[in-house]
């Protein structure tokens, strides 16, 4: 059984930090359909639409009928495992530092044969249950677990470099006298993190629950205005070698609905403030502690490993009585985007979360369903133990993510209405 | 299996085994490897260049050129041409396609060529661009090579039929001691059975001596007809049978058994022969596993049963089963796609009494067999020819 991970040590400062590999990352455009899956958490193999058969690896055409017709689904994730080795030699960089590794053969109950990673507490052969993960490089692959889950199973190292647990980890929540920030931090120290730096963008302003958690020992409160430049980088000097886990929660939302879209208003205040925060107080966060992190991306067991996002599903559909912000979200999307991409080289994962709407005092107006912010910072932990870097939190963003796929001009039309 | 007879090979003949002394790495590019492999050929047949009018390549180095690109690199003008990027089964594919295109009079003479060089970094560029399957479903998992998908294999072949390490070791070991008198070999110390045993691990249960070594090399040999080898007065060997199988037995979970077994009722009713009438057999032995399946599939044992085969008899030139007698990539080198090539040339090499120190003492047929291409989780192709010593 995996034993807990230790606490890590004391980093050694004379000791050289070493840098960031990545396992190969070179897919086919077909084996990118895993990776589609992998970055929402489902298990997904291309099935024939003709004889049904199940694909692996991915195809242009059925491997038994020749049809074209391939359709990603959902299929049995079990299977059993016939063979299995230990690898004590890698030609690639990036499996050398990792050795040993191993890897097994797996027959899937859906037919394929599949090679996969296997972790330590499945045994030699038997019953294993296959899941799709991103790996460093940021591509799907499998890993074959446990039928049942195991006592620290997500502890394993050849797991762990799938996943971006907060066990042992220090976080950066940037803003953390909202409503969100505070859950974010509780449900981290709650995970297991290590320590908690608590972003304080109003340092006039009283905040109970704020004051309740820098009360922990693992709290430590930051002075931190994404719009400040000057302030996010002197937060940056002072700990930004130090953070493993940036959880970026400061957010700009006023207004109530039908007040914040374009024609509403005689003035672009509102949307020059939300951008202030919302896009531009990422791409600060970004420069400021960005190059720590990719530098650090591979320093011990609690390597620097996830930037998180909250931004809403409004970034992928606007709602046009809040059209001002949702710009803003859409383009903090964007940015994250290019953000992933600048991150991906060392393996940094940038998890984006898509929630519905909040239950905070900017919606009061809003009707329900809203989510609580405990809720959110419970999925973001979901995301980061389970490995996935988009995360569609509640019914409404669950819906509209849906009903995009199958219509988006439907989406479209209805959200303006 | 097709109704209509196969035609024979009669009037066909393979000819002068040449074998480029290998280098465990090289600064040369596989052009001139392949170069001096046809410059050997021509010289040592008497023809003129121009007479070689056919020419068959394997490599995998030879990028960004092929076939093609190597004929005028090399200033040949062949009215017949070939690219066979079949690794293990190339020397046996070539021969195939060799002979019929001799046969129906397409060539005269061809040159069949299998050469790589290995340069510092050659390894790991080929295993990295190997295929697309290997791409996305086998290099992500940290195997760099073919070791993970042979041991996941081997361990399978271990579990169900009972095979021990100390019977692969014991087909190193004998390829070890014929390699000692090969002076092509790369390995030129003895190996016991007791350092097999004790090398280090590489991807359980592939330890050391299980795993070739990459080098550099070449290979060839002519393909003409009986009447053109009797007017160059160069000794031949005959073709009795042939057969290749790519991608056989899909629906095995893992491989456990080649495309020989498909094909060898068909092989040995070809040449009227079995193979009890065998004198030696030159296999595909990038890992001894394949060793014991081709000895299955080939049918000198039943499936199951190459590890009992294997601790009945001796495997060395001398002993009852004469087997690799080059010593086999494994203790010769791989340099790459002429390792498809090594074990067919050594055949030719026995069938016309120019192995040297390797010769054994009765060589008149003689079987090879070819493997090769991991292309995901399993190697797809395979082949098997049946050599005769011909009368000159």
């Amino acid at each position: 059984m995996t034993a807990p991970l230790a606490t890590p040590k004391k980093k050694n400062p004379v000791q050289r930090t070493r840098l960031a590999t990545l396992p190969p990352g070179a897919r086919s455009r077909s084996a990118l359909g895993l990776t589609r899956a992998a970055a929402e958490g489902r298990f997904e193999l291309q099935v024939c639409a003709d004889c049904a058969t199940v694909q692996y690896p991915p195809r242009e055409v059925c491997g038994h009928c020749l049809s074209e017709q391939l359709d990603w689904q959902t299929v049995d994730n079990h299977g059993e495992l016939i063979a299995t080795t230990t690898l004590r030699h890698s030609n690639d960089l990036y499996f050398r530092e990792r050795l040993p590794w191993r890897v097994g053969t797996v027959k899937m109950a859906a037919g394929p044969v599949v090679v996969a990673h296997v972790h330590e507490d499945c045994a030699a052969s038997g019953t294993v249950r296959l899941t799709l993960k991103l790996d460093r490089s940021g591509q799907a692959v499998l890993h074959a677990l446990p039928e049942q889950d195991t006592p620290n199973m997500n502890d394993a190292a050849q797991l762990r470099e799938s996943t971006c647990d907060p066990k042992h980890r220090r976080v950066l929540v940037t803003d953390g006298k909202s409503a969100m920030g505070i859950a974010v931090a509780r449900a981290m120290l709650d995970a297991g993190a290590a320590a908690v730096f608590l972003g304080d963008p109003t340092p006039w302003k009283t905040v109970a629950a704020y004051d309740t958690l820098i009360e922990d020992e693992r709290v430590q409160p930051v002075d931190l205005d994404v719009t400040d430049t000057d302030s996010v980088d002197r937060l940056a000097a002072s700990i930004g070698g130090k953070v493993d886990l940036l959880v970026n929660t400061a957010s700009y939302l006023r207004g109530n609905p039908g007040e914040g879209g374009i024609l509403g208003r005689k003035d672009v205040i509102l949307a020059r403030d939300a951008m202030e925060v919302n896009v531009l107080g990422l791409m600060r966060l970004a420069q400021a502690f960005g190059p720590g992190m990719r530098f650090r991306a591979a320093d011990g067991t609690n390597h620097a490993v996830a930037w998180v996002n909250i931004l809403s599903i409004h970034a992928l559909a606007p709602l046009p009585a809040r059209g001002a912000w949702s710009a803003s979200m859409a383009a903090a999307l964007s940015a994250a985007l290019t953000l992933r991409a600048e991150l991906a080289g060392t393996g940094v994962r940038v998890v984006n979360i898509f929630p519905g709407p909040i239950d905070e005092e900017w919606e009061q107006l809003t009707p329900p369903p809203k989510l609580s912010p405990a809720a959110v910072a419970k999925a973001i932990i979901h995301a980061l133990k389970d490995g996935v870097e988009d995360v569609y939190v509640g019914d409404i963003a669950e819906e509209i993510r849906a009903r995009l796929r199958e219509n988006h001009k439907a989406v479209e039309r209805e959200l303006g209405q | 299996m097709s109704a209509r007879p196969r035609l024979g090979y009669d009037g066909v003949v393979v000819n002068l085994p040449v074998t480029i002394p290998y280098a465990r790495y090289s600064t040369h590019s596989a052009h001139w490897w392949l170069g001096r492999a046809l410059g050997e050929l021509i010289r040592g047949s008497g023809l003129a260049k121009r007479d070689v009018d056919g020419v068959c390549v394997s490599s995998f180095t030879l990028g960004p050129d092929t076939a093609v690109g190597l004929m005028q690199h090399l200033g040949m003008s062949p009215r017949w041409l070939d690219h066979i990027p079949m690794g293990g089964a190339s020397g046996v594919v070539a021969l195939r396609r060799a002979a019929r295109a001799v046969q129906a009079g397409d060539a005269e003479v061809i040159a069949c060529i299998a050469g790589d060089t290995n340069q510092v970094d050659s390894f790991r560029n080929t295993v990295s661009q190997f295929s697309r399957f290997a791409q996305d479903a086998v290099y992500p998992y940290g195997a760099g090579g073919p070791n993970a998908s042979f041991a996941l294999l081997t361990d399978y072949y271990m579990q169900h039929y009972g095979a021990t390490r100390e019977d692969f070791g014991k087909l190193c070991v004998a390829q070890r001691d014929n390699a000692l008198k090969n002076p092509h070999a790369l390995m030129k110390k003895p190996l016991t059975l007791a350092q097999y045993l004790a090398a280090r691990s590489i991807t359980d249960p592939i330890h050391l001596f299980d795993c070739v070594m990459p080098c550099a090399g070449a290979e060839g040999y002519l393909v003409m007809t009986e009447d053109r080898a009797r007017a160059l007065k160069l000794p031949f060997t005959r073709i009795r049978s042939t057969i290749e199988r790519h991608n056989a037995f899909p629906e095995d979970p893992i491989q456990f058994r080649g495309g020989w077994a498909m094909d060898k009722d068909d092989l040995y009713a070809h040449a009227g022969t079995g193979p009890e009438e065998i004198d030696f057999l030159e296999t595909y032995d990038d890992y001894p596993v394949i060793n014991m399946m081709q000895f299955e599939d080939l049918g000198f044992c039943a499936k199951g049963e190459a590890a009992t085969f294997v601790r009945e008899h001796s495997f060395t030139l001398d002993g009852s089963f004469p087997f690799n007698t080059s010593g086999g990539q494994l203790s010769v080198g791989q340099a790459g796609a002429a390792g498809g090539y090594l074990g067919f040339v050594q055949a030719v090499r026995q069938l016309t009494g120019t192995a040297g120190a390797t010769q054994l003492a009765k060589a008149r047929l003689g079987m090879v067999s070819g493997f090769g291409m991991i292309n995901y989780d399993r190697g797809l192709c395979s082949g098997a020819a049946i050599l005769e010593r011909g009368q000159v």
